[in-house]
């Protein structure tokens, strides 16, 4: 008991100030990779390859004045980036990021808390984070704030539909809610992203559109809301929210390792599935870990720098009518399939069976696509004319 | 559906989601190699694709002769002829009948940098300067008198001649 005290007293500990680093590290990566696609340098002049940048942006926003709206609701003004913050970073302790990890005292499981039920705890942290965001909107007492707290708040319930119908693919496949379990079925045999392409295809829209980033950042569009829900804020509360984003984007990159990319998994090897555990083992899958969701990470800041924002019709209109009836299509697709290979075929989840699976949503994807390419599905503007 | 929303009738063939999408990343993907058009200002001061015109005119300089007097005789002219009215000169004569300016000041911050003083002046003496780097911690610092017109060491600028347009 006290072994697994002290053991997850250290793992919180190590797992927060790693997540609070690579977020400080993820600004810089987004403003730089940003100023490289732009053909420019980029901040590199505080610390080598301007390292220290995010540390100077952190010393200057807690030295900056904190305002506070007279007509603000103080209670949840204040509260509101605290509400963003703490469920970015909660989401994080169910997964597990690299094998077990031997001591003297015994195993020590390399993930903050390995919940029976930690897909479920995923998701239902997923949604507290929207209240961050609505209270901020809300409390500003600023008709700006208040569009931009609504917009997420839609925003995040349209797309969290989607995005829980896509894991369920995922369930159904793994056969567990256990976050450790679904790594180690994809380690056995395939990685997930090849039977469920197209899970994964909802799952990442979803992702971007749960994180609050383009093509889906509505809520702040500088453009029209100036900033939306955090045009009040300032100093360390502003930078509140964007520790936050940043640490909701980690988060739905190892969320989206370790459902479709086989977690800790280091492809076309088995030596790192099975014990005896060893520390090498831990490096070795920690590393391979940390490579998908810097892979993801880049995808994030990519996709940003390169893609305009939607209309909010638009936006709905992608959530409702297209990823929400695909997704439960979808998954009934699979369900059927998966009940005829398992019930009809006899066939259990092995390398073959993947593959299979991964036929079928090639088969599934090509009219899918080529319905979205040509603007079938979510046109640029859907409105008929009315007489 | 939103409303008042412009509907445009474009054929299928022309509209292209994931393929464009798809294109746009490839682009910003390829210029994430490309050589930087940023300049590290400090350091660098001019690159390949940007350097200051030898026509700049920015803060003056007072040329000296050999005995690094001001070469100066205090016509009077470029007071006469500056149009923000910043130069002050009061003129002096030594024993041998040279006239030299006793105080000759230019408000740096007055000055429009036309240049006509350059242009006016019979000796070549004052002259606007290719140089632009002119911070100063108080506002006083900005009227610049005669030992610091001297001082400068700055390239001048060649004004342009309408008869020779290009400075050949």
């Amino acid at each position: 008991m006290t072994f697994f005290l002290v053991a997850s007293v250290i793992k919180i500990i190590v797992v927060f100030t790693v997540i609070m680093v690579g977020v400080a590290l993820l600004t810089l990566a987004e403003r730089r990779i940003c100023a490289w696609m732009q053909d420019r340098l980029g901040p590199n002049r505080v610390g080598p390859q301007g390292l220290l940048q995010p540390a100077a942006d952190g010393l200057k926003n807690l030295l900056k004045e904190e305002t506070l709206p007279a007509q603000a609701d103080k209670v949840l003004f204040l509260l509101a980036p605290a509400m963003s913050f703490v469920p970015a970073l909660l989401t994080f302790a169910v997964i597990p990021f690299a094998t077990p990890l031997p001591t003297p005292w015994g195993d020590v499981d390399m993930v903050v808390a390995n919940l029976p039920v930690g897909f479920l705890y995923i998701l239902a942290f997923g949604s507290l984070g929207v209240y961050g965001i609505v209270l901020a909107g809300w409390a500003s007492n600023n008709k700006y704030s208040l569009l931009g707290g609504l917009r997420a708040s839609a925003q995040l319930i349209s797309y969290e539909i989607a995005m829980g119908m896509s894991t369920v693919a995922v369930l159904l496949l793994a056969g567990n809610v256990t976050l450790s379990e679904v790594v180690a079925r994809q380690a056995q045999s395939i990685w997930f992203v090849f039977p469920l392409s197209l899970a994964y295809f909802i799952f990442i829209v979803a992702a971007f559109a749960e994180t609050n980033r383009l093509p889906f950042d509505l809520p702040e569009a500088e453009g029209e809301l100036i900033a939306g829900y955090h045009t009040e804020y300032s100093a360390m509360k502003f930078s509140m929210f964007y520790i936050a984003e940043y640490s909701n984007m980690v988060t739905a990159s190892a969320l989206m390792t370790t459902l479709f990319f086989g977690g800790w998994d280091i492809p076309f090897t088995q030596w790192d599935n099975a014990p005896p555990w060893t520390v090498l083992k831990t490096i070795a899958t920690l590393a391979a870990f940390c490579v998908k969701v810097g892979c993801f990470l880049f995808l994030y800041i990519w996709v940003r720098w390169t893609l305009p924002r939607f209309r909010y019709d638009q936006l709905m209109a992608l959530g409702w009518k297209v990823m929400l009836p695909l997704a439960l299509g979808y998954v009934t697709v699979i369900a059927t399939a998966l009940w005829i290979l398992h019930a009809v075929l006899g066939w259990s989840y092995d390398t073959r069976f993947g593959l299979v699976l991964f036929v079928l949503n090639v088969l599934l994807a090509i009219p899918l696509f080529f319905g979205l390419d040509r603007g079938h599905l979510v046109a640029g503007s859907v409105a008929e004319e009315r007489a | 559906m939103a409303i008042g929303v412009k509907v445009m009738k474009r054929p299928g063939s022309q509209v292209s989601y994931l393929r464009a999408t798809l294109k746009g990343m490839a682009l910003t993907f390829s210029h994430l190699w490309r050589p930087k058009v940023t300049m590290q200002y400090p350091e660098e001061k001019s690159s390949k694709d940007w350097t200051l015109s030898p026509r700049w005119r920015g803060t003056h300089r007072m040329l000296t002769d050999e005995q690094g007097r001001a070469k100066c005789v205090a016509c009077g002219l470029c007071p006469q002829i500056c149009p923000a009215n910043c130069i002050k000169l009061v003129p002096g004569e030594d024993e041998h009948g040279n006239r030299y300016p006793l105080i000759y000041e230019i408000d740096e911050f007055r000055c429009v940098f036309c240049g006509y003083c350059q242009e006016v002046c019979p000796e070549e003496a004052i002259h606007v300067g290719v140089h632009y780097e002119n911070a100063e911690y108080s506002r006083d610092r900005f009227v610049y008198d005669l030992e610091r017109l001297c001082a400068q060491t700055h390239p001048v600028s060649t004004l342009w001649d309408p008869s020779d347009p290009k400075g050949e």
